[in-house]
């Protein structure tokens, strides 16, 4: 069993929670991710690890309610357990030998998207960070992110924090104002991730992507998580979670993230009344 | 005198067409009269060439034997000295081309029963005997296990009766390997491997589900910071193969691994299952082997219309067991035989709609001995499908292979050993799907059991 040691809300749909997991703590890396359950007979969901105390032995998660399993997540509390939460998988965020680096983050993307920037600004790398909210009230992680990058720079869709625009609008404006960036670094939704693969393109960039396809067990067994990378079959939970985003099909793994949509909406809102009852 | 009828007591089973729409288990199992009946019909013979056939060497005539005096727990006494999962083994072993197939009974008729026997004699001991063995004395070493399907729950056994500190790593979070998400439930019902893995435990054996060994813990950090003396690496099947043919990352395309694991870890098949599957309507299963007979037949219990098997080969050659496929076909699945998928086909939502096949013919043999499927020219045609299953194999795990120094595989990726299981680093052995690529339960049983009579050697000659 693993303890919830600290459970804050960062917003209203987005949770963090530091987990008792002493080996994973040990070990993981920024990139890295994690499987959990929530409870006996409940799914496997990967999370990307969102920060970590190799001293406490803790581990950050940040995590969106969104489906039936993530709701049930919100639901524990500081001090009770989850039964399983396996970790670190996949492949740690390559850093060596970087030295100029734009980190974007959209939305809780910005979860994973923090303790990368984090590690390269700690290693003495240049970090122009951009993140991107829907709305002010959507906004986190804004503190940590001013304290660990060189530049900081604030996007929303309606102005409302922030420059009024799209990361790609902000990062295109950092290249044209002549900041040379040995490679960037896009996490969040795929769509995001895809427009700013295109941009950079045309820049010429280096671009690395954190890919959070659907997964069963994680480890490189099942394959459900493949991908088209450069045209080859690739799986996230052992080839990645990263990849060179100028050679990844996005397309692809749009369609392949939406399989179960209609399953997650009705399994959500089953939960939601589960949890509704209990009150009354 | 023996039972000299020429074949053998058929198997009590759930008729085809209830069974069809259930996940409960097919073969219902011997009664004591049937067993009595069939091990009569054992000649006992001098040479014993079943036990030749057997991967771990039961002693076959004598635990038969015991059936005929009536003493079904000093039958099982019999088995359980050489195998550690009889009731696993007497489900899901292809006896027909192992034990049965050198039983001289088969020379004029059908073999003796065996699966079916070894079978009877697990089920009585596990409804009779009391709780299991005691814990047997510790030796003072300390072995490491990494993987609890049957090759790994094998070495753990036979070290933990040698008196080792046994602990057993385990990615998922349940143990059992492949027993638990790969063979499905009404073929090997999940409560019997439970069984098997609690009885390891009552001799000591600890097991630690959530360790993925290669990223929580290296083997170097077993070996060194743990304190294990040896390790046997014992991690399984790895990424499923695909054909490499387009559209394969279509939605509605799973590798049989992820339909598995969907409905047998995973519990998809309970209407209150967090893990959702597809209810596809007309599912297309590639390949001929045991896990495509599964995967086609949990489809069919999920309620698809029809189910259809596309193997390259003939039937001749389907190298699945003989009474998986009668099942399969009992059952009502369509078996489209010399054919090949060329391509899949999609709709504008990137949904499967249909699968493009090839046929195909039979050529000269080719390397491993079997006739070689030839594509016939222009004779494609389309199938209809909304579900396409890629039943054709797994490639080693990579994981383990990359965090280990020294560790040589071979450049398909499985882990180079000698006869003994010992791989190419001090004290580590390794066995099962892990080194020979995707083969069989008892195959991997073998391995964990050879390896762990060479662990303690190595430990005992230190």
């Amino acid at each position: 069993m693993y303890r919830i040691i600290k459970k804050e809300s960062l917003n209203p749909s987005v949770t963090r929670m530091s987990i008792a997991a002493p080996l994973v703590a040990k070990k993981v890396q920024p990139g890295q991710f994690i499987i959990l359950r929530v409870e006996e007979n409940g799914e496997r969901i990967p999370l990307t690890v969102a920060g970590y105390d190799r001293a406490a032995g803790t581990v950050d998660i940040i995590f969106q309610i969104v489906g039936a399993t993530t709701e049930k997540l919100n639901h524990k509390e500081q001090g009770e357990t989850i039964p399983d939460f396996v970790g670190p998988l996949g492949k740690p965020t390559e850093t060596e030998g970087l030295k100029r680096v734009a980190v974007i983050g959209g939305g809780v993307g910005c979860a994973i998207a923090f303790p990368v920037a984090k590690k390269l600004f700690a290693q003495g790398c240049e970090v122009d960070a951009v993140a991107g909210f829907r709305n002010k009230d959507l906004v986190i992680l804004e503190d940590e992110f001013r304290a660990n990058s060189t530049t900081f720079l604030p996007v929303s869709d309606d102005g409302s924090w922030g420059e009024k625009g799209l990361v790609t609008d902000a990062l295109k404006k950092l290249i044209d104002s002549g900041r040379a960036y040995d490679e960037v670094i896009a996490i969040g939704p795929l769509i995001m991730m895809k427009f700013v693969c295109r941009l950079t393109k045309e820049y010429g960039i280096k671009t690395v992507v954190s890919m959070n396809p659907i997964m069963i067990d994680g480890t490189g067994m099942c394959g459900c998580c493949r991908l088209t990378v450069d045209g080859k079959m690739k799986f996230a939970c052992v080839d990645g979670p990263d990849f060179d985003g100028h050679l990844v099909d996005f397309d692809e793994a749009m369609a392949r993230c939406a399989a179960y949509k209609p399953f997650e909406a009705k399994a959500r809102e089953a939960a939601c009344n589960l949890f509704s009852q209990e009150v009354k | 005198m023996a039972n000299m009828r020429k074949t053998k007591n058929p198997m009590p089973s759930q008729e085809p067409l209830v069974r069809a729409h259930n996940f409960d288990e097919v073969a219902l199992g011997y009664t004591e009269a049937m067993a009595l009946d069939e091990a009569q019909r054992c000649l006992n013979c001098k040479s014993f060439p079943c036990v030749q056939g057997c991967p771990v060497n039961i002693r076959i005539p004598q635990f038969i034997a015991k059936i005929r005096e009536g003493d079904f727990e000093g039958a099982y006494q019999v088995i359980s000295a050489d195998s550690a999962l009889p009731a696993v083994c007497g489900r899901v072993c292809p006896q027909e081309s192992q034990c049965e197939k050198y039983c001289v009974r088969g020379i004029k008729g059908e073999p003796v029963g065996i699966g079916r026997l070894e079978r009877f004699v697990a089920d009585y001991h596990n409804a009779h005997a009391a709780e299991g063995a005691a814990e047997p004395a510790k030796n003072g070493h300390k072995v490491a296990v990494v993987g609890s399907g049957p090759a790994g729950l094998t070495c753990a056994g036979d070290l933990a009766r040698k008196g080792y500190d046994v602990t057993v790593y385990e990615a998922l979070h349940v143990a059992g390997g492949v027993l638990s998400y790969g063979i499905p439930e009404f073929r090997l019902p999940k409560a019997i491997v439970k069984r098997e893995i609690e009885g390891l435990e009552r001799m000591g054996v600890k097991f630690l589900t959530n360790m993925v060994i290669g990223r929580v813990l290296s083997i170097q950090e077993l070996m060194q910071e743990e304190g294990f003396e040896a390790v046997f690496i014992g991690s399984g099947a790895g990424l499923p193969k695909f054909m490499n043919i387009p559209g394969e990352n279509l939605k509605g395309v799973y590798s049989a691994n992820e339909f598995l694991t969907r409905v047998n870890l995973m519990k998809a098949y309970e209407p209150d299952a967090n893990t959702p599957i597809q209810h596809a309507k007309h599912v297309t299963v590639v390949g001929g082997g045991n896990v495509a007979m599964d995967a086609a037949r949990c489809a069919l219990r999920l309620g698809a219309e029809s189910v259809t098997i596309v193997y390259r080969r003939s039937l001749e050659e389907l190298p699945a067991r003989r009474e998986e496929v009668e099942h399969a076909m009992e059952e009502g699945i369509v078996f489209k035989l010399l054919n090949n998928p060329v391509e899949l086909i999609g709709d504008e939502n990137r949904n499967v709609v249909k699968m493009r096949c090839i046929r195909m013919e039979l050529g000269e043999p080719d390397a491993s001995g079997r006739r070689r499927p030839i594509e016939v020219p222009g004779s494609e045609f389309e199938l209809d499908t909304d579900c396409v299953i890629m039943a054709l194999g797994t490639s080693p795990n990579p994981l383990i292979k990359s965090t280990t120094e020294g560790l040589d595989t071979q450049r398909w990726g499985g882990i180079i050993t000698d006869e003994d299981g010992l791989t190419t680093c001090e004290g580590v052995y390794a066995g099962g799907d892990a080194v020979t690529g995707a083969a069989t339960v008892i195959l991997a049983m073998g391995a964990g059991k050879k390896a762990a009579a060479a662990m303690d050697r190595y430990i005992q000659g230190k």
